[in-house]
């Protein structure tokens, strides 16, 4: 049924327009009661489209059936009676629940919902929470298997972080110039990590990994629609996260385990999203600013080309990014690049001193390195990686190297 | 972890204009330091021939140059436990090549910045 595909889509990009004009509406402070009649409205979307079939205008009869919602609510509960009621005049009550509509309401909104969920006074990953649930309509199950936490976790962490919204007074209303100034750091910070989670997660559900992607893609694009957060490290983000998200569907193969770079089919890269990045990487790139975000939408940008001074380039912005910013990560895949372009001998000298003795990718990368050089020490490190990574699904890949060193030792002495 | 700062000599004002190639090394040479977590601040290099120097009285000389056979031409500060790993660090940089020397000196905590 056409409602079956289309409906989980909307889902994903209307649920927050929803959520977001609803808090607009109510206040931050009845956050729960907004996302209540966002996922009501989509529960009646899914009853009536089924019976029914699709509306002529699907994303219009959400917005009414939500309006709908909103005026029933306000009639029957008591929360109208005990609370509400101070707050609004009965004059405000016929025009304000029509909901404005206008585009720059809805984006308004949206965003100013993004602003007050990264909230730097809450723990990044209670904001990533924040952002899939409030923001995306993900469920509890969605956001504990991306984590690879449990449920409960989950539950516990939100339902702290969403007494801290309440709380928080943060005004949904009119973002102003200033919160921007102040917050728009940390909010690209916390929507980068969210696209990481994604990208990165150990989580072997392929669908919501390229979920929770898209999504931070959509809400780093709402910032690039409104001129006050449209600013450089805004686009080097998005072009970031277009560059890794053409490489989603060559990253992971059927079993959900993760295909390395060189391995991968480049014909599953998707062009369109390597234009899409190049036109926000112009964009980025418009004045002086240089972030982190930059650069590492420069080394993403570096991969998708086959010039031959490549990893010449791509070392020189891991050095630069690891002069911003150390991270174990930064300072391994540098540790990459300069073996591409100094051989991995010299490269073996610069890892050692890295030391990072309890990750097991800083394993994995010696014994990679030591694979052309010495396959009694690459096995070893490929084995310490076995015994100190988590991921089933890297496991799997590191043992197939040890075999495939081991049949090559044997090979040789053979001949 | 205690900081040391890396005061870079030089002999030859022309070695203080470096190729590209030496500039690729010197980067080289900080990045895999900060790889290590140990870069406590790139620091900077400075002109050799913007340069004055202030005495008493009002004096006031071109350069350090008049002086010294040798000249500052930059400093970083790195992060380590002792002043023997500090050296280790500044072994590796490229400014031995052409004939440079590093002095090592550790920064007291009293005069640090909180």
């Amino acid at each position: 049924m056409m409602s079956t595909e289309l409906l989980p889509q909307l889902y994903r990009t209307e649920y927050s327009k929803l959520t977001a004009l609803l808090c607009r509406r109510f206040g931050l402070k009845y956050i729960e009661t907004a996302e209540d009649i966002a996922s009501e409205t989509f529960l009646k979307a899914s009853e009536i489209w089924t019976r029914d079939g699709l509306p002529e205008n699907p994303t219009a009869w959400l917005y009414t059936a939500a309006k709908n919602r909103t005026k029933d609510y306000l009639k029957r509960t008591s929360i109208w009676e005990t609370k509400v009621k101070d707050k609004i005049t009965p004059d405000d009550l016929e025009e304000d629940t029509d909901f404005e509509l206008t585009p720059e309401i809805i984006s308004d909104s949206q965003l100013a919902l993004i602003f007050a969920v990264c909230d730097p006074a809450i723990s990044v990953q209670s904001q990533i929470g924040l952002a899939l649930q409030v923001l995306g309509g993900f469920s509890l199950e969605e956001i504990a298997d991306a984590f690879l936490t449990r449920k409960e976790t989950i539950k516990k962490r939100l339902f702290r972080a969403k007494a801290n919204l309440r709380k928080s007074n943060f005004y949904i209303h009119n973002l102003t110039e200033e919160t921007i100034t102040q917050r728009l750091n940390s909010v690209l910070k916390t929507l980068y990590l969210l696209f990481n989670e994604g990208y990165y997660s150990k989580s072997s559900d392929v669908v919501i990994r390229k979920d929770l992607c898209a999504h931070a893609l959509r809400l780093v694009l709402i910032l690039t629609e409104n001129s006050l957060t449209d600013l450089s490290e805004t686009n080097a983000l998005l072009a970031l996260m277009c560059y890794q998200s053409s490489r989603l569907e060559a990253r992971i193969d059927s079993a959900g385990d993760s295909i390395l770079f060189d391995e991968q089919n480049k014909d599953l890269w998707d062009k369109e999203l390597i234009d899409r990045g190049n036109y926000f990487l112009v964009n980025a790139c418009k004045n002086e600013t240089i972030s982190k975000y930059h650069l590492e939408a420069g080394i993403a940008y570096r991969h998708t080309t086959t010039d031959e001074n490549k990893w010449i380039h791509i070392l020189d912005l891991y050095n630069q990014l690891i002069l911003i910013e150390y991270s174990p990560v930064t300072a391994l895949n540098r540790t990459f690049a300069y073996a591409k372009v100094y051989g991995n001998e010299k490269a073996i000298i610069e890892a050692e001193k890295i030391k990072l003795e309890n990750n097991n990718y800083y394993y994995s990368l010696l014994g990679y390195l030591y694979s052309s050089i010495n396959t009694d020490k690459a096995i070893e490190h490929y084995e310490t990686a076995v015994k100190l990574t988590k991921s089933a699904s890297e496991r799997k890949t590191l043992r197939k190297e040890i075999q495939r060193l081991i049949n090559r030792e044997e090979e040789k002495s053979g001949i | 972890m205690k900081e040391f700062v890396l005061i870079f000599r030089l002999k030859d004002i022309a070695d203080a204009t470096p190729s590209p190639e030496q500039v690729q090394e010197r980067i080289n040479w900080m990045a895999g330091i900060a790889a290590q977590n140990k870069l406590g601040d790139a620091g900077s290099s400075l002109s050799p021939v913007n340069a004055k120097t202030v005495k008493p009285d009002n004096v006031i000389t071109d350069g350090p140059f008049t002086e010294i056979k040798e000249f500052i031409s930059g400093f970083v500060v790195v992060k380590s436990e002792t002043i023997d790993e500090a050296v280790e660090l500044a072994k590796t940089n490229p400014i031995f090549k052409i004939g440079g020397s590093i002095e090592v000196r550790e920064v007291l905590q009293t005069l640090k910045k909180s």
